[in-house]
């Protein structure tokens, strides 16, 4: 371009060439980054043909007959599991999250404890409070009739999950609330908008869009933290690896796990991904 | 009164047990914390250059190690790193009694964990960074690593403050999973004196009332760094 422009200038009897600018340096061909970048591929590489070699040679089909079918209902315990609590923990949330937003100093108290309870500490914490806490109290809690619930490890684990994604999930419907500035709001009232109508029509279209990656995140979150519930003797995905760990020593049956947590999560990743960009496709230029 | 003599230290009570644990997992997120944030710098960098095989070879590590569930993650390293070291000495040609030890293995999966957040806290950071600064200090003749250490990294740093805030809090969290690997932290204390007192709600509690003790200090002392990084941006609007 600047060549072009420079040459056009008219001869004007000086024997000088029209300057040019110089030529843009070719880039190289091996810098230190390209360098390391085709190392660490080749590290991964490598890594996983090893990985697979390695499944390959040790192969047992007696072991792949006995456990494919214990790590699939595994798996449908770790997602029914993740499900229910997800699900019931949205329905809990709500009440949080307003009264965590309410002006009542009491109430908004007990939203923020809440809240910080279940955020600062560990979710295996909060589940061996209930699973093995709730038993000192077994005497009031037969009196009451809710012993039998809570006997379980799985019931236990649902209602720690439900407790815990709540708080989180709370969390995420407030700032998505919140991030819908005031001005919506004094738009809707002019309108004549109730506050029902306003939260129906203006706010949750608007917050959902701000929640959307949170909550898929969310789901993640929970379905790796879910690999827990093998502690308290729940025969998840991770229970079954446990399991078949124990009996056989082949260090092939966590490879599997792995595989299959990882496959469960990229499939729900890329959901939410596919789902974002569907449902934000007029924010799209 | 009780509930005194159990958690009193001494041969009688848990209180010096449990003491001895918030130490190991205090200890162990703060020995993970500086792994993980150099690791996880080094890939953000990684996934910030023009190079793609670089790019992918670090989002092949982000997508392992924020997909594989913590606790998998632990016992994989855990089994793994045991049973490679003892193939490895078989292939050698000799035997050993190698066991790994459970500190050292949590620091390690916790450190891959916390760094794969972490690439992504520092990524976004660099995207919020605008390109002038790079061109300003290109333009005042600095050399590319003087304008990583003196220009984007303190900016780096502020920016990414609050993203790594939480991540310490998720670290903090997640040392509770080493305990089933045996590492004598918080929980792992806290549920032997469960079992053995048979006062598990009480010690649970007390479990739970340490991590928020923790979680409180932590946020306290994250408010001082940042407002420390703030009070220099105050003095830069004076200075204009």
């Amino acid at each position: 371009m600047n060549g072009h422009q420079t040459s056009k200038i008219p001869f004007s009897g000086n024997s000088s060439l029209p300057s040019r600018s110089a030529p843009i340096a070719a880039p190289k061909l091996w810098n230190g980054e390209r360098i390391a970048g085709n190392a660490i591929l080749a590290i991964w590489l490598c890594a996983a043909v090893f990985l697979i070699w390695w499944l390959v040679s040790v192969w047992d089909s007696d072991l792949m007959a006995k456990y494919t079918p214990k790590y699939l209902k595994g798996l449908k315990t770790t997602l029914v599991l993740v499900g229910w609590s997800l699900v019931l923990g949205a329905v809990l949330s709500i009440l949080i999250a307003f009264l965590r937003m309410s002006k009542n100093k009491l109430l908004g108290g007990i939203g923020y404890g809440y809240v910080y309870f279940f955020r600062g500490t560990p979710l295996i914490t909060q589940l061996f409070l209930i699973y093995y806490g709730l038993g000192s109290f077994r005497e009031e809690l037969e009196s009451v009739g809710l012993w039998g619930f809570f006997r379980d490890a799985w019931n236990c684990a649902l209602f720690a999950f439900t407790l815990n994604t709540a708080a989180y999930q709370a969390e995420i419907l407030r700032g998505a609330i919140e991030s819908v500035t005031k001005d919506q709001w004094e738009g809707a009232k002019s309108l004549g908008l109730s506050k029902w109508q306003t939260y129906r029509h203006i706010v949750i279209p608007q917050a959902a869009i701000v929640a959307l990656r949170p909550y898929g995140n969310e789901i993640i979150l929970m379905l790796k933290a879910s690999a827990i519930v093998a502690l308290v003797t729940v025969f998840d995905l991770m229970g079954e690896t446990r399991r078949a760990f124990s009996r056989t020593f082949d260090f092939q049956t966590y490879i599997y796990a792995a595989l299959l947590y990882l496959s469960i999560v990229e499939i729900v990743r890329n959901v939410v991904n596919f789902v974002e960009r569907r449902l934000t496709r007029h924010l799209q230029r | 009164m009780e509930a005194f003599e159990l958690l009193s230290f001494g041969d009688a009570g848990w209180g010096d047990e449990i003491a001895s644990g918030v130490l190991v997992t205090v200890a162990l997120s703060l020995l993970t914390l500086p792994i993980g944030l150099f690791v996880g710098l080094l890939v953000a960098l990684a996934k910030q250059s023009s190079e793609k095989t670089l790019r992918v070879s670090a989002d092949i590590y982000t997508t392992i190690f924020r997909g594989l569930p913590e606790l998998l993650t632990i016992f994989i390293v855990y089994f793994g790193l045991q049973i490679a070291v003892r193939n490895t000495a078989l292939m050698l040609g000799f035997k050993t009694g190698f066991e790994i030890n459970s500190f050292v293995a949590g620091m390690i999966a916790l450190a891959l964990v916390f760094s794969s957040y972490a690439s992504e806290v520092f990524t976004s950071a660099f995207k919020a960074i605008p390109k002038g600064q790079y061109e300003g200090a290109h333009a005042l003749g600095l050399s590319r690593s003087r304008t990583m250490y003196k220009i984007i990294f303190p900016q780096l740093i502020k920016i990414s403050l609050p993203g790594l805030g939480n991540l310490w809090m998720i670290l903090l969290k997640d040392t509770a999973l080493i305990s089933a690997i045996g590492l004598a932290d918080i929980m792992r204390q806290t549920r032997i004196a469960a079992g053995v007192t048979k006062e598990a709600f009480m010690f649970y509690g007390i479990a739970c009332l340490l991590f928020l003790v923790l979680a409180l200090l932590s946020s306290i002392v994250f408010s001082r760094i940042e407002a420390a990084t703030k009070r220099s941006e105050a003095y830069g609007e004076v200075e204009k």
